[in-house]
């Protein structure tokens, strides 16, 4: 009984902690996909939402839905803002120039936080009705846990349908797969784009307000969480939710059990694996595009 | 007639193509490549407070110029060259703290062919594909490395690294420890001068006259039958072996190692030195290391958050503005402006 407890809370936590990557890294791997932007700063963004969605509810009192509308939307504005007048001049620019950029974005973010907000570490304050635990029957969890995970999994299956039923996720599937035969047919590339990427930080932004628990919230966390976001993204495939989706919690649950039972050294599984996975199958778990 | 004789031997005509003259001259020496020895040197007397700073200037140079030869020159986009770095920092750091080999010469020797094994070894399987997914290769691997420092602190000091390196006299006669800076100074000068001689000559052979093929285009190259893959592995393994001596060079000057050789910083720190300088041209590595240090070194201790501000918004510009590095930059006005020197051939990287 007790080992099933032990795992069932490893599980349940590795697969919170991997949601939290999931809604964060999701936007990128759309992005890189449709764009082939090497979008370093994703993480600056997901950053910019959490110290939305936290001060939001710490100094102006918002409750927990308004800050969560305000963080992705914030976010957003922001990244049609960037997206507009600087990543545009880019696109067409090699991975290196790209890279280069986004580490000066990431730079600028984290200074800019520094100054305004201050170093120091911010709480998230959750609402009384998640903070609490839910007795699952066979084990009593945190709310906030269930929440996210379930959260999470509409948010994918959202996503994925959209993806797959609509008009626009056609066009992003088609922009994907062949940039020049798409804007052929008349889709505007250009637009798809705007949309995508604020969209795809929008939901970077939530992921860091609703995973401030998980991953704190500092101004170094552009770059402490980098290598995680990016590890999802190659093992889950650019252009693929799905693939994005199950990498994410794999590598929540084994971070979660890793660093409870190796805690010294033991994510030199998670790059071994890594490693191993992106050497079998380069474009990741169901990636789409040939590189 | 009789003065413009074709050096190639063939002495029947001038060679009026500007072109072939180009190639030609391209690998000449020329008088401005010896105002950075001369610097190094006028500095050695100039500044003798400072020359624990001129070692980590020299260190850095020395990077660059490995990640120059595999980034600005093979164009492998790596994020993981602290690898190497962190691998000769380590092998010359443990092979002096259990007091196995303490000869700095021989020590550097080593620490290359630890990191070009590594880099050979990794370069096998990593270099087989590219983009996003090399990037992330890259990277994974130096993350591998660090975590396996820190794990294994049995041997490697793990977070804490090797402290009070014990290096044995240069030649035998020189005293080689951080109260001597003026040895350690002069010292890592020469290996600098020794590895820049072995890279400029590298890099105007035919291997890097093929290098930059591959760079340009990889297509072409394939197409006349270059063995492209194998000319990259090679460039690869001898860039992480310089890679390996400077950061040999790095825990001999410092006399200690820690695992702040082998992390992204320390990678990122490195790209952006060389990008801001201009990869892919020989003295990118030491124009971006001066600025970036002497930056860094009056700036980062007094107002370390507009350090990092200004040090974001220069690079957001380069990438936008200036894709040739500082270099490069100075390259476009002498060409906008130098009027007459439009024929001279540029070897960095095409503007995409």
């Amino acid at each position: 009984m007790n080992a099933v407890a032990d795992i069932a809370g490893i599980v349940l936590g590795g697969l919170a902690a991997g949601t939290v990557l999931f809604i964060v890294s999701v936007g990128l791997s759309v992005t890189m996909g449709l764009m082939g932007f090497v979008n370093l700063a994703h993480g600056a963004f997901a950053m910019f939402g959490g110290y939305l969605i936290v001060l939001a509810m710490n100094r102006a009192q918002y409750g927990f839905a308004a800050a969560l509308a305000l963080g992705f939307f914030g976010t957003a504005a922001l990244s049609v803002v960037l997206e507009r007048f600087l990543y545009r001049r880019l696109y067409r620019a090699g991975e290196l120039d790209q890279v280069l950029f986004t580490i000066g974005l990431i730079f600028i973010f984290i200074a800019g936080i520094t100054i305004v907000i201050g170093p120091e570490h911010q709480t998230l304050q959750l609402p009384a009705a998640l903070s609490g635990q839910l007795n699952l029957g066979f084990i009593a969890y945190r709310t906030y846990s269930i929440f996210l995970i379930v959260i999470g999994f509409l948010i994918a299956l959202g996503i994925w349908l959209t993806f797959e039923r609509t008009r626009i996720g056609g066009q992003i599937r088609a922009t994907v797969d062949n940039r020049r035969m798409a804007e052929s047919l008349g889709i505007d590339v250009d637009r798809l784009f705007t949309i995508t990427f604020a969209f795809g930080s929008g939901m970077a932004g939530l992921g860091g307000g609703l995973g401030a628990e998980f991953l704190g919230l500092d101004p170094q966390y552009p770059l402490e969480y980098l290598v995680y976001f990016l590890i999802v993204v190659s093992v889950g495939g650019l252009g693929s939710v799905i693939g994005v989706y199950y990498a994410a919690l794999i590598l929540g649950v084994l971070n979660f059990a890793l660093t409870l039972y190796l805690p010294k050294g033991g994510t030199i599984f998670i790059y071994a694996l890594t490693i191993l996975m992106l050497l079998a199958r380069p474009r990741g778990l169901s990636g789409r595009k040939e590189q | 007639m009789s003065v413009a004789v074709s050096r190639a031997g063939d002495a029947a005509a001038p060679i009026a193509n500007p072109a072939a003259r180009a190639l030609m001259r391209r690998h000449r020496l020329r008088w401005w490549e010896a105002l950075p020895w001369l610097a190094g040197i006028a500095f050695y007397f100039a500044f003798p407070d400072y020359l624990s700073f001129g070692c980590d200037l020299i260190v850095t140079i020395l990077f660059a110029l490995s990640l120059d030869l595999a980034l600005g020159y093979a164009g492998i986009i790596t994020l993981g060259h602290a690898a190497f770095f962190g691998t000769g920092a380590y092998a010359v750091g443990m092979l002096a703290s259990y007091n196995v080999w303490t000869e700095p010469i021989t020590a550097l020797l080593l620490a290359a062919l630890a990191a070009a094994v590594i880099g050979f070894l990794s370069g096998l399987v990593l270099l087989r594909t590219a983009g996003l997914t090399l990037l992330m290769l890259t990277l994974c691997t130096m993350a591998l490395l660090e975590q396996a420092a820190n794990m294994g602190h049995a041997y490697t000091g793990g977070f804490d690294g090797l402290p009070s390196l014990p290096i044995a006299p240069v030649f035998g006669v020189f005293e080689f420890n951080p109260l001597y800076a003026d040895t350690q100074y002069l010292f890592a000068l020469g290996v600098l001068f020794a590895c820049f001689v072995f890279v400029r000559t590298l890099v105007y052979s035919p291997f890097g006259q093929s290098l930059t093929g591959i760079r340009e285009n990889i297509l072409r190259m394939h197409a006349i039958g270059s063995p492209v893959r194998r000319r990259v592995l090679v460039c690869y393994t001898i860039s992480a072996a310089l890679a390996g001596i400077a950061g040999g060079l790095w825990a001999q000057t410092n006399a200690y190692v820690n695992l702040s050789a082998l992390g992204l910083d320390r990678a990122a720190t490195v790209l952006i030195v060389l990008i801001l300088g201009g990869y892919g041209r020989l003295y990118g590595a030491f124009i971006g290391a001066v600025i970036y240090l002497a930056l860094e070194h009056f700036l980062a201790q007094i107002y370390p958050t507009a350090w990092q501000l200004g040090l974001g918004l220069l690079l957001v510009l380069i990438a936008l503005f200036a894709r040739g590095g500082i270099l490069g930059l100075g390259e476009a006005l002498w060409r906008r402006y130098g009027g007459k020197l439009s024929q001279r051939r540029r070897d960095g990287p095409t503007a995409p």
